[in-house]
């Protein structure tokens, strides 16, 4: 093979910020289907959770006031779908496998590094909405909004999903710890139980009526629910839209913080 | 500055936690030249090299690639070089060509611009149809030998490789020690590399720096530094009183400087053939009981051995210290 024709001649030249985001991003979308193991339990605990609840406590609803328990219970089962899902688990071996280094010896834009990541998980949080949406379709659910109302739906649920995985992303950067970022998940609990899961804020009292008022995942899910059941309601889609940029602007910061210190020469 | 350096390094330190890992280093590598940096687990090779290719900060002191700072102009830095670090990076979910795909991309290398270099670098690094396979069915040779495709597809000036044998069993070693002349042999790249294997700096390398706590000990091609030990060595193993024996061997004529170390004495001479007879004969008469009597040239863990006062790593399975 002559010198030409090796490439002999080629010469390396930065590839420029989105180059490098559609480069992870590309590499982090292949990855999904070759790790099927990470998405199944992301598609079956939503699915599950809608059989058991409708299952359960739709009998009861109406004394809450909620004429469609099935539609109330869908955006529960989406937030179930989208929380936690990320690259944060490869991003942690990238890390311990040396990987990542190799990354940083290339001329990649630093934030390209992690916004790729969370470009792709913004694409699989659309493509694992859909499921749980299509079984909501199949058992009754009907949108009163129509198409454009299940676009944005489906529009709020990839932003949720998205600004949540700030917070593994940020525990994967800071600590290249697989099981210290498995326990992200965990601190999503108690906000997704002490909100209006099962019952509506007006049924709610107490402490928990006062901890879901504060709670972003209780406005995420009434900004779900009105798209569903009571038309363009702009106050409650405000308030959802406003959840996850507040929810973003703290799990964004923590996780761009860690990624400066990671990508740090110190 | 001098344009004909690939690499230079000045006053290059390193403090972690108030250990110095780097210790001052000077460097001066020439453009085409395949420089070895040898010392043990710990000396600092690889710390050097993370502060070379702009992973790491020096404390203090600057260093110098095909021109650019590793302080103000990293990135240009990044676009000069091709890196294998010390453990194998790679992405075992990709296929071989995936991965290197990526990297040129990751350089701002068009689709045909890759396919050409990845046409190449399918010949160059004999990885043949492993490329469309996944990576973790690799074997460790294989992706040692991925990793340093990887690391050339955006054809760098200068190549840093991190151990680039470790682990790696003597038939794929020799692979590896074959691919990394051919670069440099066919392309001109500067090498850079580290290594803890005497054989491998022995056999590969045109220039070397030994390094031992962070510092520069010694420096200069194989044979210089071999020949700065002696023409020739002949070692004694014994378990008598060394100090007597060595009293006995100042009596033999012709014997140059004699060394002991622990139970091995080491005489220097400029045509040992010549007296190791004379010395068998003393030794045997004086009753002394000799384990071992060996003739050879001098090798770099004698020069280590000088410049330090201690040996590479004993377990060292790469090198033969005896002939």
């Amino acid at each position: 093979m002559s010198k030409e024709s090796s490439g002999y001649a080629i010469q390396a030249r930065p590839a420029g910020f989105l180059h490098d985001l559609l480069s992870v991003a590309g590499r982090a979308v292949r990855a999904i289907p070759r790790e099927p193991e990470n998405l199944i339990p992301a598609l079956l605990i939503p699915l599950f959770f809608f059989a058991v609840n409708v299952g359960a406590l739709e009998g009861v609803s109406s004394f809450t006031g909620v004429t469609d328990y099935k539609a109330f219970q869908l955006p529960v089962a989406i937030i179930f779908a989208v929380t936690g899902v990320s690259r944060a688990l490869a991003l942690v071996t990238d890390i311990t496998s040396g990987y990542f280094d190799r990354l940083l010896v290339s001329p990649i834009n630093r934030w390209a590094l992690l916004l790729g990541l969370m470009m792709a998980d913004f694409a699989l949080v659309l493509a694992l909405s859909l499921p749980v949406l299509l079984l909501g379709l199949i058992v009754g659910v009907r949108f009163v909004t129509g198409i454009l109302g299940v676009s944005v739906f489906l529009l709020l649920s990839g932003l949720w999903g998205l600004v949540y995985s700030g917070f593994p992303y940020a525990i994967a950067l800071r600590t290249g710890n697989p099981a210290a970022v498995n326990t992200s998940f965990l601190l999503f609990l108690p906000f997704v139980f002490l909100t209006t899961v099962f019952l509506p804020m007006e049924a709610l009292s107490g402490w928990l009526a006062t901890f879901a008022s504060y709670n972003p995942i209780t406005y995420v899910l009434a900004g779900l629910r009105v798209l569903i059941t009571d038309g363009w309601v702009i106050a409650d889609l405000v308030y959802a839209f406003g959840a996850i940029v507040v929810v973003g602007s703290v799990s964004f910061s923590l996780a761009f913080t860690a990624l400066r210190q990671r990508v740090k020469r110190n | 500055m001098d344009t004909d350096l690939a690499i230079r390094a000045s006053g290059l330190t390193r403090v972690f936690d108030k250990k110095v890992a780097v210790d001052n280093v000077d460097l001066a590598i020439k453009q085409g030249e395949i420089y070895g940096f040898l010392g043990p687990n710990g000396a600092g090779k690889s710390t050097t090299i993370r502060m070379l290719v702009t992973l790491l900060s020096p404390t203090n002191g600057n260093a110098w690639v095909m021109g650019h700072s590793i302080h103000d102009d990293a990135t240009k830095v990044r676009l000069s070089i091709g890196v294998a670090l010390q453990d194998v990076a790679l992405d075992e979910q990709q296929t071989g060509a995936e991965l290197v795909r990526l990297q040129g991309r990751l350089y701002g290398l068009s689709s045909e611009e890759v396919s050409r270099r990845l046409a190449y670098l399918r010949e160059i690094i004999d990885i043949g149809d492993a490329l469309d396979r996944r990576i973790k069915t690799y074997s460790g040779g294989m992706k040692r030998r991925l990793d340093l495709a990887a690391a050339l597809v955006h054809n760098p000036t200068v190549l840093f490789l991190d151990e680039p044998t470790a682990g790696l069993d003597p038939v794929s070693r020799m692979r590896v020690w074959e691919e990394i002349r051919k670069l440099n042999k066919e392309l001109g790249v500067t090498i850079f590399l580290t290594t803890q294997y005497l054989e491998e700096a022995d056999h590969l390398v045109d220039r070397v720096g030994i390094i031992s706590q962070g510092r520069i000990v010694a420096e200069g091609t194989p044979a210089e530094l071999k020949r700065k030990i002696g023409e020739d060595l002949v070692i004694i193993q014994t378990q008598n009183d060394v100090e007597s024996v060595v009293a006995e061997l100042r009596n033999v004529p012709k014997v140059g400087r004699i060394e002991a170390r622990g139970k091995e004495i080491a005489i220097a001479s400029a045509d040992g053939s010549k007296i190791i007879g004379s010395v068998a004969v003393a030794l045997h008469q004086a009753g002394i009981q000799v384990e071992q009597l060996t003739l050879r040239t001098p090798n770099l863990d004698d020069v280590f051995l000088e410049v330090t006062g201690n040996r590479m790593q004993k377990n060292n399975n790469h090198q033969g210290v005896k002939p």
